[in-house]
């Protein structure tokens, strides 16, 4: 086998690497303020503001410069509820203020997908088993095939074209997604909670449609049609946003796919466990508002190590952890938002077709006597 | 309402509300929310905070009753009860509550510190069962240690609006003088009520207070209804009392700290919550409520010392401590109280 980006670790770094990562986690949740809930009480104030200003334009879209400041701001608005108040919200991470409005347990995101559902598929599953092939339904979302190990199908030489199709209605994507019936057809989740879950799907799709193309149109009068356009492209626009952000936070060059039982990870230590989220991760490199857009998924690593430590926190953490990947010679994967999507939509165009170069995998088990090696340690 | 209902259908997946509290905070009826309209210093460790209240809460309470305050300390959203101590149904809508700053008391604090006119608090219906009946039977004696008068200033406040004053002995103990929590104003009222006899006790001139000397300074206290609040060891000391007599169907207390029983630690355990299926590890001496909070969950909560049944939720399965009595309870579906009940090995509780 060829060389893996571990090789060189043994039980006892990992151990090290696990004590580390704990210890910059405790660190900043030790440190959560005021500060910080006057952050995301902050970023929610804005986003309201966003929210209302498009409203309020597209009511008048008639007039074109009004159409574009409307859905712009309504764009802008759905990117942040999405991203970095929705993902992180339903992640946990501001739980900690015990403040009903702003807890996981009660948010619901500007979405067609319900929050419950999203967060069982999202926060359960994906932050479990990530890049696990076979395992991690988001590697790929079901549809496409975007590693050597997953087998290939006639189907996936169009992966290209409806990966754009998937990018433009990238909510409806998710919501079916998050339905598993691809798990359904292999046995593992009964149809009733399929069709359970198509009828929370089906309530909340409703509410957003109704709000999205119905009412706001209708309230608008004679601006009814420029109004419904202005909802239609602010989702699209949201769709097509988080699809990049997300793609680009695990799929591009040098993320790590994981071949191995899932039962091994009963004995997955911490520190494998960590080094395990760092290698299936890429960060983006970008200006701060970038980093606000993408909801902070543009540290994906620092994400996946924390996934419930606040998001305006990650910045800081950042080089903290690109210096302990330094000091045990870890990869960091990180670039330009142009250069890790060009490598994305690479990927998908490449992986259409059947094989691949086979990148080493990172094994659980010492591969050999020789490698000092064990993730499972 | 109907329209508010309405316009929902523009503000889904979140309620009107969301927008009109940045109009106004007040508005948001989910969660009320008070703004502090005066902030009184009644000692130098207690102050007095009336509050005007938004759409949601009750216009009135019933003297003696509490109300549930929640306040953000450093970030991190805390919920305690205090006494109600204005009249009732007052026509501009506000109430006070008056707070003794706690050594380490970190949302008594706030509250009496740090608290400034135009803060926003977030509160929960008034309630609490230490209130007076109506028609009053005899006359009434009161017993109050320390901020334990807060409630029975209440009551007297609103007795002395509604008028003629009945028949009161109201004995109030504090550390010193300047202490006296209400002390200027007791005193004002005991001037100008006959009916009402002050007997003030200070812990510095007079002593540690001796319950025999009760009947020395009230002789008729058996004739009186007695209402009583103040520490632990004040109220046990008066049940004690009264039991000796044969009154205890004339005591009535309000505790306001938690009475833990001693005893031996138990085991503790893993609780689980099964509303957000969080789960967190509780040793045998801390409160569910307690753990659960330190973990993320979002839990209700109110006195903190088991009185108020906010915090009940079902328990599914398992068996927790009461940390009052040292009693196990493990009926499954009982409601159980987080904020005095400790893990007794694994727990399942529906919140």
């Amino acid at each position: 086998m060829s060389p893996t980006p571990i090789d060189h670790l043994t039980p006892d770094d990992l151990d090290a690497i696990g004590a580390e990562f704990d210890a910059i986690r405790d660190e900043v949740a030790a440190d959560l303020g005021e500060a910080d809930a006057a952050y995301i009480r902050r970023v929610i104030a804005v986003q309201r503001a966003l929210e209302v200003g498009g409203r309020a334009s597209l009511m008048v879209g008639l007039l074109p410069p009004a159409w574009f400041a409307g859905t712009a701001l309504l764009s802008a608005g759905k990117i942040l509820e999405n991203m970095e108040l929705g993902h992180n919200i339903m992640h946990g991470q501001w739980d900690w203020m015990r403040d009903p409005e702003i807890h996981s347990t009660t948010w619901e995101w500007d979405n067609v997908s319900a929050s419950e559902g999203w967060k069982k598929s999202h926060n359960v599953e994906h932050h479990s088993y990530t890049n696990i092939v076979g395992k991690d339904r988001d590697l790929g979302y079901t549809l496409l095939r975007l590693d050597p190990e997953q087998p290939w199908k006639p189907a996936h030489l169009a992966q290209p074209i409806y990966n754009i199709a998937l990018a433009a209605f990238f909510e409806w994507g998710i919501a079916l997604y998050d339905l598993e019936v691809d798990e359904a057809r292999k046995g593992r989740k009964p149809w009733k909670r399929v069709a359970s879950d198509a009828g929370r799907l089906l309530r909340k799709a409703r509410k957003q449609v109704v709000k999205d193309y119905v009412v706001w149109p209708l309230l608008s009068g004679p601006s009814a049609l420029p109004a419904l356009a202005g909802s239609a492209t602010a989702n699209v626009a949201r769709n097509v946003w988080t699809h990049t952000i997300i793609f680009c936070g695990h799929f591009p060059d040098g993320a790590e796919t994981f071949d191995f039982d899932p039962a091994e990870l009963d004995s997955e230590s911490r520190g494998a466990w960590y080094v395990r989220q760092l290698l299936g991760s890429c960060n983006i490199e970008g200006p701060p508002l970038l980093h606000m857009a993408s909801g902070n998924l543009s540290f994906q690593v620092e994400h996946h190590l924390f996934p419930d430590l606040p998001s305006n926190r990650y910045a800081e953490v950042a080089p903290r952890v690109r210096e302990v990947c330094e000091r045990y010679g870890l990869p960091y994967v990180s670039g330009p938002l142009h250069r890790q999507y060009g490598q994305v939509v690479r990927k998908i165009a490449r992986m259409a077709l059947p094989g691949g170069a086979t990148q080493a995998e990172p094994a659980l088990e010492p591969a050999s006597e020789s490698r000092p090696v064990a993730l499972a340690a | 309402m109907k329209l508010l209902d309405a316009a929902a259908a523009l503000t889904t997946p979140v309620l009107p509300e969301e927008y009109l509290a940045y109009v106004n905070p007040l508005w948001a009826t989910r969660q009320p929310r008070g703004r502090v309209e005066a902030v009184v210093p009644e000692t130098p460790d207690a102050g007095a905070q009336p509050e005007g209240h938004g759409v949601g809460f009750p216009r009135t309470h019933v003297p003696g009753q509490y109300v549930r305050v929640g306040v953000d300390v450093e970030g991190v959203r805390h919920w305690r009860t205090y006494s109600l101590t204005s009249v009732p149904g007052r026509p501009d809508r506000r109430f006070a509550i008056t707070v003794k700053a706690a050594p380490e008391g970190r949302v008594s604090e706030q509250l009496v510190r740090r608290t400034r006119v135009g803060d926003v608090v977030r509160l929960a219906p008034p309630a609490g069962e230490f209130v007076l009946p109506t028609p009053l039977d005899g006359p009434l004696l009161f017993v109050t240690a320390g901020s334990g008068v807060t409630p029975v200033m209440g009551m007297l406040r609103a007795l002395v609006a509604r008028g003629p004053l009945p028949d009161i002995a109201h004995v109030h103990l504090s550390p010193t003088r300047p202490e006296a929590i209400f002390g200027d104003e007791l005193r004002r009222l005991a001037h100008a009520h006959p009916r009402l006899s002050l007997h003030e006790h200070h812990d510095d001139a007079d002593g540690r207070f001796d319950l025999a000397t009760l009947g020395e300074r009230v002789p008729d206290w058996r004739e009186r209804h007695a209402w009583a609040c103040g520490p632990a060891g004040l109220l046990d000391a008066l049940t004690a009392h009264y039991t000796a007599e044969g009154l205890s169907e004339r005591l009535h207390l309000e505790h306001f700290a938690p009475v833990v029983a001693a005893g031996p630690v138990g085991t503790g355990g893993r609780v689980r919550f099964l509303a957000s299926g969080l789960e967190v590890e509780a040793d045998g001496a801390t409160p569910i409520l307690v753990a659960g909070e330190a973990g993320g969950a979002l839990l209700p909560s109110g006195c903190r010392m088991g009185i108020c049944h906010t915090c009940v939720g079902r328990l599914c399965s398992g068996a927790v401590r009461d940390l009052r009595t040292r009693e196990l309870h493990d009926t499954p579906d009982a409601l159980v109280r987080t904020c005095v009940s400790a893990a007794a090995g694994p727990v399942e509780i529906d919140l």
